[in-house]
């Protein structure tokens, strides 16, 4: 479990999911606004680290974009046993 | 032409919390240091890392001096955010606990090599080293000419008071010789003095005490652990008339110089130099920050 239920923060949980593709959770109080976007930024940073088959649950309090995404690549560190590959940050 | 960026206040948030990251771009400081270190507890650096880095390079504050404080030279994290701090470019990397100039030139090399790697403009990230030790202030001029990035040294008092075992008053006479001890190295270096916190939030009566001698001294700065200690702060770093007076003079004789094609420029008597310029600069930008008009030709 990666981040917090502060104000301007995700919390975020990431499982295995085998040969059940990616199925993601979404609690967020601006859900109708800006679900979408969330769902999307979420699934972008799993397809970077190629992981196709997991459970995400995510619990928004108002994250922004980025912090999302840094949350997002933080758990997917985690659960993959990686560190960050920072080259794929190179233009 | 040069421009003079200020550093009266310095800033810590902590790279853990997104909504005092966020907060903190909204007020009045002039460095903001997103901090990987003290206030980031060890089960939360990598995550902490990921969010500065996410923060630095894509939403970066404007009209801020953004640093990064790393984590420490011997510490386990200090590998990795390297790659994430160079990669974020920050105006500056502040690297804490600084003893020895072989410390500097070896982080100053791996900064380098990041840049390198990545494609970056190289030289362009500065480096601001933390003195808080004995050791560190003894060595305190060979930090700060360890390599052209550094441009500032900062004094972290509670640490050094500990490393002395000296204890930390408010009013502050157990650091005074290395408060003058760092001025003088940084000035013979030409770089930027920084000075320590002032710890108590609440006093705001002993923090203007306290600034009031940061300023008489002649440091660049202060920093400062929450924002209510911004606004005063900064308000002891605004110049006098006869300052700005002075400022103005310097650099009407250094436009001067340029129109006659001039190598050197003198201003009663004496040669001005680029740092002198440099701290007419600043002074006068000081001013425009406090709301003094001081005209615009020269700026």
């Amino acid at each position: 479990m990666v981040g917090t239920l502060e104000s301007s923060d995700i919390q975020i949980g990431l499982s295995p999911n085998p040969g059940g593709g990616l199925d993601i959770q979404l609690q967020s109080v601006v859900k109708a606004q800006f679900g979408d976007a969330i769902v999307a930024t979420i699934t972008e940073v799993l397809e970077s680290f190629g992981i196709k088959d997991a459970t995400v649950n995510a619990v928004d309090r108002g994250a922004l974009e980025w912090i999302i995404r840094a949350r997002m690549q933080a758990v997917c560190c985690y659960a993959t046993g990686t560190q960050f590959e920072w080259k794929g940050e190179d233009k | 032409m040069q421009t003079a960026k200020l550093k009266r206040t310095s800033l810590y948030v902590s790279g853990a919390s997104p909504i005092n990251m966020i907060q903190a771009a909204f007020y009045n400081e002039d460095c903001l240091v997103y901090d990987l270190e003290d206030s980031v507890p060890a089960s939360e650096k990598d995550a902490a890392r990921l969010l500065v880095y996410n923060t630095v390079r894509y939403h970066r504050p404007a009209n801020k001096y953004v640093i990064i404080r790393v984590n420490g030279i011997y510490s386990e994290y200090i590998d990795e955010d390297l790659e994430a701090a160079v990669r974020a470019n920050p105006d500056a990397i502040r690297i804490p606990k600084v003893e020895y100039k072989e410390e500097v030139i070896r982080i100053c090399q791996r900064i380098t090599e990041i840049e390198t790697a990545a494609g970056m403009e190289v030289g362009k990230i500065e480096v601001w080293c933390n003195i808080e030790s004995y050791l560190g202030l003894i060595n305190a001029y060979d930090i700060a000419t360890a390599d052209p990035r550094v441009v500032a040294l900062a004094l972290g008092a509670e640490d050094f008071t500990a490393s002395m075992k000296s204890h930390r008053t408010k009013e502050g006479l157990e650091i005074f010789y290395a408060r003058n001890a760092l001025l003088t190295a940084c000035r013979h270096a030409g770089v930027e003095a920084i000075d320590a916190v002032f710890s108590d939030i609440n006093d705001v009566e002993g923090l203007k005490e306290d600034t009031a001698l940061t300023r008489n001294l002649g440091f660049d700065g202060k920093t400062c652990v929450h924002p209510r200690q911004i606004d005063v702060v900064n308000s002891f770093f605004t110049p006098s008339q006869k300052e700005i007076k002075y400022a103005l003079r310097v650099l009407q004789a250094v436009e001067e110089g340029k129109l006659q094609k001039k190598g050197a420029v003198t201003l009663d008597g004496s040669m001005i130099d680029k740092p002198m310029e440099l701290r007419a600069r600043t002074t006068l930008a000081q001013a425009e920050a406090a709301g003094i008009n001081v005209g615009e030709e020269l700026l």
